[in-house]
């Protein structure tokens, strides 16, 4: 019993990280009809900004202190992401403004391409470490309920309250201000805002920084687990069946459908996988979230498909 | 002036059904048809058969099948890498297994399994549609990954999980040298780009774009979303399986998992994308792309002299790559087809302006 | 009106380029070796999952060629060059780059894959063309047997020569006893990591040890069920044959979960600097095992430092000298250049060699102490000599244990115990043979 719930937990944490990449998928095709195949190298990006920063800034500006090499390179790698959300609209986006999903899909898997190779050029191919002081001991609770203690990893902890604190702001973001109004409206009807005078190109930015931000909190967390490295992007990977599963506009959904592709993962890497042979992860989320699309082909938070003929 | 229709007037509806209604385009087919199997086969060196050549063929017939499923029947799969692998493994194992099968039939039997696979997971297109189908193929192409590397049948039971294949030979005569691997690539290529485009022409092409433009509508006067849905799937896995039983044996000859991995269904769906959607000669024009851009990306610092590292080459290649994707969908999204059919248009004039 | 002349100037872009590609590429005719050149191709991944160990494996390899340049002016006069092509460890491009390079100069000289999915595509094509493929250190284990192998050189050691001294360095700290233990096998699930598994099942029904396996799909970002089922079942050691971030990513969630990194063996590719130096205090303890000992330095990196990193030569940072992948990138590049030399003194000095002149250098590597010490590799390996039969020479390894900063070694030498060893080398090679209708040659 007491190791299942440490299943249960340790997925339910890992849950909340794909969760926190599925939010950039979520944020940017809710505002722009763009399921943002970039995300991935949009993680990279972010991640590998920010440990090279980290590394760099104290060497030219002359300081040793970590916390404060960490926040300059977070504010750094921010504006980055900035910097690259104004490109990607400038030179891509706006000139395929009314395309079809699919076009739009392959022009964003262009763009990834297009970042992972950037990314790597100015930072580096090599893996790099980003130290944000997270916890890297295990830590054991309710000793005296279950022998031993219930494993809890506290990096995990922490980065699960990150990415709650994160779906929190972006909530309110959407809900109480104006240009989350804006970005709501954008995502509805594009033509209608653009005849409200919602200027379209500047939501874009404002969106796709966002999300490039999302990307970089969730990169920092990724790489302080895993060590910056090319493979991070495919992380991303993973995130696809939790915003399939969560519904594509629903950023209550993204959380959800994390929770629950990281426990029916592990739970089932750990109950099933060993009379299949092991190594099921791979595909277990997707084939969760088909079933789950079977019943409900828009995911379970995502709008309605209505068809007009 | 060259390319003006005057005087050629059909006689019979035969003649106008025909797959080349324009005497100039039966001409230049037919002198493409001499370069392919005479003059290239007499000229090109060892190296552009077998890195350029037979690649840029496995990978058109591939992008011809998932063509007929995404462009002319709008079901988006990213699972294409998967159904190759089925019909890589499937004919491997009918050669292993079956002692003296030819090869034509291990490979026809690779496709055969592909459809079989590609039809079950077909299914969801039923119900799910758009982007909601493209992640869900996407379950395809992880679960055939992982069967490829966990169930040991698959691979005869190599310790290894690597398979490898014997010589090629066809009726006695062996396939080993690249000249031979070209020409049984360009005649199967050949054959099935030839059924794919009577076939779109047909009642079930239509039947498969009256889908993909709107399927209730489709629905509505009577095409069955069942029937349409599943044989495409049936019939784009049958090409993309018999592709990839070419992919292995002829031009790889041993591979692991990982060769038809997702990175393989990325490919080929921007092929499809950059050649032309719903156009069979756009898919070998996005396999060409594909397939010659990284080639040229090479050599380029090589011509320029540039003495940059292999690992700034190679991210310069998938910079410039992604630039060039993204620029050619801006510039024009319906893919290199359209801009030939462009050009066929303005040819058809030329040299008067209307 | 407009759009169309655009698109029709867009067309006609394209069209030349296609052009100019096809001319490029139809007959292309290579340039000859003028004086006397011996070309060796340099297949390597500066990019991609594995990059990290990568990029200084490869370095490795460059930095020893240019040193023979630099410092002998090439192999008894006849210099050395060397092209790189970039595979990111995928069979499609590392089948392009063989095909690319094996006849540039008079031949290439050897071809290093650097990884085992590269060997199985490029075997079967060596074969015909008559091209050495050396494979220290990875590749099929079964290739030792040159009777059968004619092509392939997994010099230095195999995985199962790995697998069987890890299993001797644990015997020893269960005091000879293994009866009853667990050992788990964390493995990328790939030929690669499967290699091993004929070997441990060989000893683990020997010896008497349970063996668990447990496959991480790859990349291996996320093991943590993997890692969880370890604390479930406890096994006594973890055998870690991981690459690139697979590496880093199990050592930190092994950290997460408690489990004791002295109790974790890695393979060479999962034992270098940089899958351990971003970890630090958390991976202390943790067990690598090296090829000969390639944690060692010697003068070979001196003279490197002297001949080469002095002059602004170098093809990494400085700081790379010394590293165990560096050092195993010039041990490759070594054994190269030593057959070229074996093959120069047989066939010709001072002469370029074909292909298969430098196979029959890889058949007769005979390298002494002496030798070995005049080279510079005096305490990173062990005497090598290979045979018409033998093909991977002595393998020697040792176990090096990271202490917080570095590596440290930690044992003695071991060689592997041919009693495991020779007749699985020997059941798997005639299975091979059978297969591809091989007729295993008389050696």
């Amino acid at each position: 019993m007491g190791f299942f719930l440490e299943t249960l937990f340790g997925g339910l944490m890992v849950g909340m990280l794909y969760a926190l990449v599925a939010l950039g998928f979520v944020l940017i095709f809710k505002a722009s009809g763009v399921f943002n195949f970039a995300q991935g190298a949009m993680v990279l990006f972010a991640a590998l900004a920010m440990a090279r920063l980290a590394e760099w800034l104290p060497k030219w500006l002359g300081f040793e202190s970590l916390i404060l090499a960490n926040v300059l390179a977070f504010i750094g790698a921010a504006l980055c992401m900035v910097v690259v959300a104004w490109l990607v609209e400038h030179l891509a986006l706006r000139r395929l403004v009314n395309q079809e999903g699919i076009t739009l899909l392959m022009a964003t898997l262009g763009i990834a391409n297009v970042l992972d190779g950037a990314g790597q050029l100015i930072f580096g191919s090599s893996t790099y470490k980003i130290d944000i002081g997270m916890p890297k001991d295990p830590m054991f609770v309710l000793d005296s309920v279950f022998q031993g203690g219930l494993l809890l990893n506290r990096e995990d902890l922490y980065a699960a309250l990150a990415a709650a604190t994160l779906v929190a702001l972006l909530t309110l973001f959407f809900q109480k201000t104006r240009t989350g109004r804006a970005l709501r409206a954008v995502a509805d009807d594009h033509q209608a805002a653009q005849s409200i005078g919602i200027p379209l190109s500047r939501i874009w930015v404002v969106v796709w920084s966002i999300g490039g931000i999302v990307a970089l909190v969730a990169g920092v967390i990724w790489g302080s687990k895993l060590g910056v490295q090319y493979s991070i992007s495919l992380v991303a990977l993973k995130a696809f069946p939790v915003v399939i599963l969560g519904g594509l506009t629903s950023v209550p959904g993204a959380i959800l459908g994390g929770l629950v592709i990281g426990a029916g993962e592990k739970l089932s890497e750990i109950y099933l996988g060993p009379l299949l042979g092991g190594g099921i992860e791979a595909w277990f989320a997707y084939v969760l979230a088909l079933a789950v699309l079977l019943v409900r082909p828009q995911g379970l938070f995502g709008d309605k498909i209505i068809d007009r003929v | 002036m060259f390319y003006r229709e005057n005087g050629q007037f059909k006689s019979s509806y035969r003649a106008d059904l025909a797959l080349f209604p324009v005497a100039q385009d039966r001409w230049a087919m037919l002198a493409l048809a001499v370069v392919a199997f005479v003059v290239l086969p007499l000229v090109a060196s060892d190296y552009s058969f077998r890195a350029v050549l037979i690649p840029f063929l496995i990978l058109a017939l591939a992008a011809v099948g998932l063509n007929i499923l995404v462009g002319y029947c709008g079901q988006i799969s990213l699972g294409t890498g998967a159904f190759m692998a089925v019909g890589a493994y499937a004919a491997y194992n009918l050669q292993v297994r079956f002692d003296g099968m030819p090869l034509l039939l291990a490979i026809i039997g690779g496709g055969l399994a592909a459809t079989l696979v590609g039809v079950l997971f077909g299914i969801p297109s039923l119900r799910i549609r758009g982007l909601y189908l493209a992640v869900a193929t996407l379950a395809a192409q992880f679960f055939v990954d992982w069967m490829t590397i966990r169930v040991p049948a698959v691979t005869n039971h190599s310790s290894s999980g690597s398979v490898s294949i014997n010589t090629l030979h066809i009726l006695g005569v062996d396939f080993e040298s690249p000249v031979r691997k070209y020409l049984l690539c360009l005649t199967l290529v050949a054959l099935f780009a030839l059924l794919a485009r009577n076939l779109v022409r047909g009642a079930i092409g239509r039947e498969w774009m009256a889908i993909r433009d709107m399927d209730v509508a489709a629905a509505v006067i009577g095409i069955r979303p069942v029937y349409a849905k599943l044989t495409a799937f049936a019939v784009s896995s049958f090409i993309v399986g018999v592709a990839g039983a070419l992919w292995g044996f002829v031009h790889l000859g041993a591979w692991e998992p990982a060769a038809f991995g997702i990175d393989k269904s990325l490919q080929l769906l921007f092929m499809v994308i950059i050649g032309g959607l719903g156009s069979i000669a756009g898919s070998f024009f996005g396999a060409a792309f594909i397939v010659l851009l990284p080639l040229l990306l090479n050599y380029v610092p090589h011509w320029l002299g540039l003495p940059i590292s292999t690992a700034t080459a190679s991210h310069l290649e998938h910079m410039i790559f992604g630039a060039l994707i993204v620029f050619f969908l801006i510039v024009e999204p319906h893919g290199l087809a359209r801009l030939w059919a462009t050009g066929r248009q303005k040819l058809r004039l030329w040299p008067f302006p209307h | 009106m407009k759009e169309n002349r655009m698109k029709l100037s867009t067309l006609a872009r394209t069209a030349a380029l296609a052009v100019a590609a096809c001319s490029g590429l139809v007959g292309t005719s290579l340039a000859q070796a003028q004086a006397a050149e011996q070309f060796i191709p340099l297949l390597v991944y500066r990019t991609g999952q594995f990059a990290p160990l990568g990029i200084p494996w490869a370095d490795g390899k460059q930095d020893y060629l240019k040193l023979v340049n630099a410092r002998d002016g090439g192999v008894n006069g006849v210099k050395l060059t060397y092209e790189e092509c970039e595979t990111a460890y995928d069979a499609a491009k590392g089948v392009e780059c063989y095909e690319r390079l094996k006849s540039k100069g008079s031949g290439a000289s050897g071809f290093d894959t650097q990884s085992t999915g590269i060997t199985f595509a490029v075997t079967d094509k060596a074969f015909v063309d008559k091209i050495p493929v050396e494979t220290p250190g990875y590749g099929l284990s079964q290739s030792s047997d040159g009777s059968v192998f004619e092509w392939n050189f997994p010099l230095l050691g195999t995985y199962w020569t790995a697998a069987d001294v890890m299993m001797q360095d644990i015997a020893k700290k269960e005091k000879g006893n293994l009866k009853g233990k667990k050992i788990a096998l964390v493995y990328h699930d790939s030929p690669y990591g499967k290699e091993p598994i004929p070997l441990l099942q060989k000893r683990a029904a020997a010896q008497g040890f349970e063996l668990t396996l447990l496959p991480v799909t790859p990349p291996g970002v996320e093991q943590k069920s993997t890692w969880l089922q370890i604390r479930q079942q406890r096994p006594d050691y973890v055998l870690f044959w991981s690459a690139g971030v697979m590496t880093p990513a199990g050592i930190r969630e092994a950290q997460a979960t408690g489990f004791p990194r002295e109790k974790i063996y890695a393979i060479w590719w999962a034992g270098s600097d940089h899958d351990v130096k971003d970890i630090g205090e958390g991976a202390k303890g943790y067990n690598a095992i090296t090829l000969h000992n390639s944690a060692a330095s010697d003068k070979v990196q001196d003279d490197l430092k002297k001949f080469v990193y002095d002059k602004n030569q170098g093809t990494g940072p400085a700081t790379g000298i010394g590293t165990l992948a560096h050092t195993r990138g010039m041990m490759i590049s070594m054994l190269q250049v030593e057959a070229i030399r074996a093959a120069q003194e047989k066939f010709g000095k001072g002469k370029s060699l074909t292909p298969e002149q430098v196979k029959w250098g890889y058949e007769n590597l005979n390298l002494t102490a002496e030798r070995l010490k005049a080279l510079g590799f005096g305490e990173i390996m062990r005497p090598v000599k290979t045979t018409c039969s033998n093909h991977m020479g002595d393998d020697w390894a040792r176990i090096v244990q990271w202490d917080g900063a570095k590596w440290k070694i930690n044992s003695d030498w071991y060689q592997s115990d041919k009693s495991f060893i020779d007749p699985l080398v020997k059941e798997y090679a005639a299975k091979y043979a059978t297969e591809k209708n091989i007729k295993p040659r008389s050696c």
